[in-house]
């Protein structure tokens, strides 16, 4: 039954996909048409006649309705299209090219925020009110409210300028170069998670169950990890998805301090360039990482709340 | 909240201090500067090649390129680091030597008719493609259609538009094989030209008069100019594209003076961030940088003084009136009061310090022998100047009852705020302007500027493409597009039509130097300053000259080998700038390497890529703004404190990149 539930449930959200999308892709495209200057303007103008022949190889001049048809037609297929700036490579291949390396930094980043924010979360939980607790949270506080162009350049003075054990930025899959971004992109995710678990965990060890499960003499440790634990994960779990969505993508600050040819500094480029379909493409993965994302967050919340069940109708 | 807020001052507190013992530590770094590699001196031999005896024994150059080509097609590529890495994969009819003039490349020699429209071309008899198929004129005819293709849709083709019926064939309007090229035998071609145009020659070396191997094309369409697939005529081929790390190529063997060809390997390295670029350069990583940043200059020049390279470009920076609207419509000695009250000297001696030269007219020196016209007010004093400002200030009907509010617009990036800035107070001291500053991201910017709406002064400037005055005066022309000032003056058109059919070179030259006289008699500009290039350059690298052109074929270059004690003193742990071990296998420096950066860096913002620079040369790759727009996203600020901090970047780790 549960599982029938379940399976409609995905059934629900993934035709719930379409119209989403659709309205993302259809804000996208004209919201970047209606940024002034297209892809070929620079301050060399170019003659009438070689601007008419670019035009029509992207099918600029065509009318704008009909180029956003021609687009979702494509998208369909999953054909993103020819950039307009990098020019004999598809919107496809240069995706393909960046998204591993951001994925990869931002699923390590993801990692080390999820146990490192729990651990750190419970134990404040644990103290609530101790100076343990205070300079804990205050230190995530930290984590939360200095942005990651202030740390990343801290951490290379500290850890590979004066230290000498990292490397300062680069790129090359080793796990060393990996090390201070992975590091950069976690530490706010880390606080954020820390404060999110020593709120719901505070406020499930005051509640009867637990209680109850004390009095029947469980070992603390059974009483922590089995029965409060999971349901104070749940906002951590929400907050997740997105995260993980966000970090995933690639973070353009992080990327242009290390030097990583990741995704996030091609869509600020592609945006600059008013490369559209470069723009439109990472919009559209984003929006589909995003909803995916979302979706497990609904499949782990169902298996960690047992009050949330999907076969009941909507 | 008031803990959080104490948070970032703290921080920043803490940083500052962290940044002055950077600082601090920094200040013994000069006398590090001895301890670096020297080369031994040069010894040609009989033939005046460089002795092999004092080769280095790798020969491979590794170059900042800025941006990473957004192709190596030659008729599609667009931008100056594209064009670096085509003119070393490529050759056309013509090529240059290491000071940038134009001489024989594919074609052995060439006639030019007298009427100085047709020119025939004699090709060499023995040329080869890279794989060892015969190249002749066929193949040049081929080339030349495809780039005026409107299929292949070129965005360089405009040098091509000298060329009879190009712009027709452009449109589409005629066949290409009515462009004016004609086939006369197997190693001889005639290019037909609508009118005299001098420096046609210097267009045929451009990447868009580049031969493409037809069968290459055809076999793998767009994909033909990627590695394994491309097939070249120049001194190197493709060999690698690491995607947005580097691209390398290799000597040609089968390249027609492979023999004279000492290099081996060039690697061209993609640098967008000029503070990491610098980063690499210092740990060895890299043997030319594409730029250095503006606000290092002073601490490159103490501690960098054989490396450092400044020479002239030929590009201008200057700011343009709207003409069409209030104050300036009609109003010349306004204009003229507002050029002459600004001080030069002390905008590129104090502002942007890089050794550019102050400017009173359009032209920029050293292109092609033109002598720049210079308006009377160059040789006076800046009293003088400011005198006669104020003197026409009060005759256009301004005082200090009567103040004069105007708007500075520029495209944003850092150079360009410094200037504005400084051009603003000059005005507010001189003559008690007010005026706004007002920054935009670049497309924007143009956007504005072309519409000539909301526009009063906007920063403009211009590096041209070829080594001719009239790119510079063409778009003062009434109905230019780039027309921006809405200028129009009709003996200035004159002259300029004068100039297009004129084919004696003293008396185009003096035509041109009329038209810049009436063009700076109307007051349409307020010129700045002339570019200067400015980069990093391993001393151990020689073959190559600085010119006006900023072309630098690497088939030229060749690296010394060190001298022997300085090597011995390397080997202790120097920073590698020895051209015998090689970047790649440069060693982690001494743990003392990382202060060394001068205090004077901490805090401003390294992006200094000038907005002018990248766009002018870049057509549509704005990706040299890219440097520009990030300031807004906060970027900026990041990578300040990295320029200032990581400057140094000396650790072991960026080795073996």
């Amino acid at each position: 039954m549960r599982q029938e539930g379940i399976l409609r449930h995905a059934t629900n959200r993934i035709l719930g996909l379409v119209p989403t999308m659709l309205v993302l892709i259809t804000i996208a495209f004209f919201l970047i048409r209606v940024a002034p200057g297209g892809p070929f303007d620079s301050e060399k103008i170019l003659p009438p006649e070689i601007l008419a022949n670019l035009e029509m190889q992207y099918h600029l001049d065509e009318p704008l309705l009909q180029q956003y048809f021609r687009y979702l037609g494509q998208i369909v297929t999953g054909d993103f299209g020819p950039s307009f700036h990098y020019l004999d490579q598809s919107v496809n291949e240069l995706i393909a090219r960046g998204f591993p390396v951001s994925a990869t930094i931002g699923g390590l980043a993801m990692l080390l925020a999820f146990f490192a924010g729990i651990l750190i979360g419970v134990i404040a939980a644990l103290r609530q009110n101790s100076a343990v607790d205070y300079s804990v949270m205050g230190v995530a506080m930290l984590g939360i409210s200095v942005p990651n162009f202030v740390i990343a350049p801290l951490l290379i003075l500290g850890l590979a300028i004066y230290g000498g054990w990292l490397p300062a930025g680069g790129w090359d899959w080793s796990g060393q170069r990996m090390v201070l971004p992975v590091v950069t992109l976690a530490l706010p995710v880390i606080a954020y998670i820390a404060r999110l678990t020593r709120g719901s965990m505070i406020e499930v060890l005051h509640s009867n169950y637990i209680r109850t499960a004390r009095a029947k003499g469980l070992p603390e440790r059974v009483v922590l990890l089995r029965h409060a634990l999971k349901p104070a994960l749940l906002p951590v779990i929400s907050y997740m998805g997105p995260a993980t969505a966000a970090l995933i993508t690639g973070s353009v600050v992080v990327e242009r301090i290390y030097n990583i040819p990741g995704l996030g500094s091609f869509f600020v480029q592609g945006a600059m360039n008013r490369d559209y379909t470069l723009v439109m493409g990472i919009v559209v993965f984003y929006g589909l990482v995003i909803i995916l994302l979302n979706f497990v967050v609904d499949l782990l919340y169902a298996w960690l709340n047992p009050r949330i069940r999907y076969d009941e109708a909507p | 909240m008031p803990l959080r807020a104490l948070i970032p001052i703290a921080l920043v507190a803490g940083s500052a201090v962290l940044l002055a013992a950077c600082g601090e530590r920094g200040i013994d770094f000069g006398s590090r500067q001895g301890t670096r590699a020297q080369p031994v001196d040069l010894v040609l031999n009989e033939e005046g090649r460089p002795d092999p005896a004092v080769l280095a024994e790798e020969q491979v150059v590794y170059r900042g390129n800025g941006d990473e080509p957004s192709t190596l097609d030659p008729h599609r590529a667009l931008g100056v680091p594209a064009a670096h890495i085509l003119r070393d994969l490529f050759e056309g009819l013509t090529t240059e030597a290491p000071d940038g003039k134009v001489i024989p490349g594919a074609a052995l020699r060439w006639n030019i008719s007298r009427d100085a429209r047709t020119y025939t071309f004699y090709l060499r008899r023995d040329l080869v493609w890279s794989n060892g198929e015969p190249l002749d004129a066929q193949d040049f005819v081929y080339s030349l259609r495809r780039a005026a293709n409107p299929e292949t849709a070129s965005a360089g083709a405009n040098a091509l538009l000298p060329i009879l019926n190009a712009r027709e064939v452009l449109a589409g309007e005629l066949p290409v094989e009515e462009l004016g090229i004609s086939l006369l035998d197997e190693y001889t071609m005639q290019i037909t030209l609508t009118g005299p145009t001098p420096y046609f020659l210097s267009l045929l070396a451009s990447p868009v008069a580049f031969p493409v191997n037809r069968a290459n094309v055809e076999e793998f369409g767009d994909r033909f100019a990627r590695p394994g697939n491309l097939v070249s005529n120049g001194a190197f081929v493709l060999a690698d594209w690491k995607p947005r790390v580097s691209i390398e190529l290799r000597r040609n063997p089968n390249f027609r003076e492979a023999d004279q060809v000492i290099m081996d390997r060039v690697v061209y390295v993609h640098t967008e961030e000029l503070a990491a670029e610098i980063k690499q350069f210092r740990l060895g990583e890299l043997d030319w940088t594409h730029e250095v940043p503006n606000n290092q200059f002073q601490w490159l020049q103490k501690n960098y003084p054989d490396e450092l390279q400044v020479s002239p470009w030929m590009g201008s920076y200057f700011f343009g009136y709207n003409l069409t609207q209030e104050p300036f419509i009609d109003n010349p000695a306004l204009r003229l009061a507002l050029i002459l009250a600004i001080d030069r000297d002390i905008i590129t001696e104090k502002v942007t310090q890089f050794g550019e030269a102050p400017s009173y007219s359009l032209v920029p020196p050293g292109i092609d022998g033109y002598v720049p016209f210079a308006p009377h007010y160059a040789d006076w004093s800046q009293e003088e100047r400011n005198h006669e400002a104020r003197r026409l200030f009060e005759q256009a009907g301004y005082s200090e009852d009567r103040p004069l509010r105007v708007e500075i617009r520029y495209n944003t990036s850092d150079n360009n705020k410094k200037i504005a800035l400084a051009v603003a107070s000059m005005w507010k001291q001189v003559l008690g302007v007010t005026s706004t500053l007002v920054s935009e991201e670049f497309r924007v910017f143009l956007q504005n500027r072309e519409q000539k709406v909301i526009t009063e002064v906007f920063r403009a400037g211009w590096i041209s493409d070829y080594n001719d005055p009239y790119s510079f005066l063409e778009m003062f022309r009434s109905g230019h597009p780039r027309n921006d000032f809405g200028y129009h003056n009709d003996s200035f058109d004159a002259l300029l039509d004068e100039v297009g059919t004129e084919r004696v070179r003293a008396r185009r030259e003096r035509l041109m130097f009329e038209a810049e006289r009436v063009l700076m008699a109307d007051s349409v500009i307020i010129p700045v300053y002339s570019y200067v290039t400015k980069r990093l350059v391993n001393p151990h690298l020689r073959g190559w000259e600085p010119n006006v052109m900023d072309h630098h074929l690497s088939r030229y270059m060749f690296k010394l080998k060190s001298r022997p004690t300085a090597a011995a003193r390397a080997a202790a742990g120097a920073p590698k700038i020895d051209a015998e071990t090689g970047p790649a296998a440069s060693s982690p420096p001494p743990a003392e390497a990382p202060g060394e950066t001068a205090a004077g860096t901490v805090g401003e913002a390294p992006a200094a890529v000038d907005g002018a620079t990248g766009q002018s040369d870049e057509g549509q790759g704005a990706d040299a703004t890219g440097d520009t727009p990030d300031g807004a996203t906060g970027v900026d600020g990041a990578t300040g404190v990295d320029g200032a901090t990581g400057g140094a970047g000396a650790t072991g780790g960026g080795a073996g990149r």
